[in-house]
């Protein structure tokens, strides 16, 4: 078993908010995250896929192919967004950095054919990140 | 739904490798330039690592102010911008990074209750690092 990880970056903003708390339970849990007005990450994507390699192709998976799906699944739909609002997931479900691997996990896991998606890592930041292998 | 949380800390700490069961010589072998009398220092980078279903209220796995809270107050306000030899997690061992992995380990796995802890993870320098899970696995 071969594991392959892509890389790729996108820049959203978003805020947490939760409808069904009071104002001052959203402040004191979300501190600033809390600002409606949202604030920005650059955020770096790890999508980790894996299999066995095709003996004729010495491929796990078709590059290509998995470079398609991200562009066409995450970043189209996600990149130079505000994640709140232009993200359907989020209408319903808070953007951190959980349920945005979450989300991305659930966009992927459908999509790709050749390849076992293993693990989606989300970087909200150089020193945070959230890791995702698909478990209930 | 599970998911894994990590966040990185920053410290800076120095440290002797050297073994009182162990003569000179073989501390002189064992060591090489880590046995240096006057010992010597690294930027360590720590990895914590917790998991647990994602609370659907708050879209979290832990609030990281309680996460950041305890790394600070347990770990950084100790070991930071110390030498380690002279604290008591290392009386009895030597200030190794495995064991300051492991003393890390046992630190968050006493005290830090709002998530399961999934690892630790230290870099030493850019060229090395150490991952301790407890009994688990460690995830690929």
């Amino acid at each position: 078993m071969v594991y392959l990880t892509r890389k790729a970056e996108f820049a959203a903003s978003h805020y947490y908010h939760n409808p069904d708390f009071t104002p001052e339970e959203n402040r004191r849990i979300f501190g600033k995250c809390n600002n409606p007005n949202g604030h920005g990450h650059n955020y770096t994507l790890e999508v980790t896929v894996k299999g066995e390699v095709d003996p004729r192709s010495g491929f796990v998976v078709d590059l290509r192919q998995l470079k398609e799906i991200l562009n066409r699944e995450v970043l189209d739909a996600m990149d130079h967004r505000f994640l709140n609002r232009e993200v359907p997931e989020f209408s319903t479900r808070i953007p951190t950095t959980e349920n945005l691997a979450i989300a991305i996990w659930q966009r992927l896991a459908t999509k790709l054919n050749a390849a076992q998606l293993h693990r989606v890592r989300v970087y909200e930041t150089p020193d945070l990140f959230v890791d995702f292998y698909g478990e209930a | 739904m599970k998911a894994y949380l990590t966040r990185r800390y920053l410290f800076s700490a120095s440290h002797r490798l050297h073994s009182d069961a162990m003569s000179d010589t073989e501390n002189a072998l064992t060591y090489g330039k880590c046995n240096n009398p006057y010992g010597h220092g690294h930027n360590y980078r720590l990895d914590v690592t917790v998991s647990g279903g994602v609370d659907q209220a708050t879209g979290m796995v832990c609030n990281l102010v309680d996460l950041d809270g305890f790394v600070q107050r347990e770990i950084l306000d100790r070991f930071d911008l110390e030498n380690l030899n002279t604290r008591t997690e290392f009386s009895q061992t030597v200030p190794t990074t495995e064991n300051l992995c492991l003393a890390i380990y046992d630190i968050l796995q006493r005290g830090f209750t709002h998530a399961h802890l999934e690892k630790v993870r230290i870099e030493e320098t850019m060229m090395n690092s150490f991952e301790y899970a407890g009994a688990a696995e460690i995830q690929p």
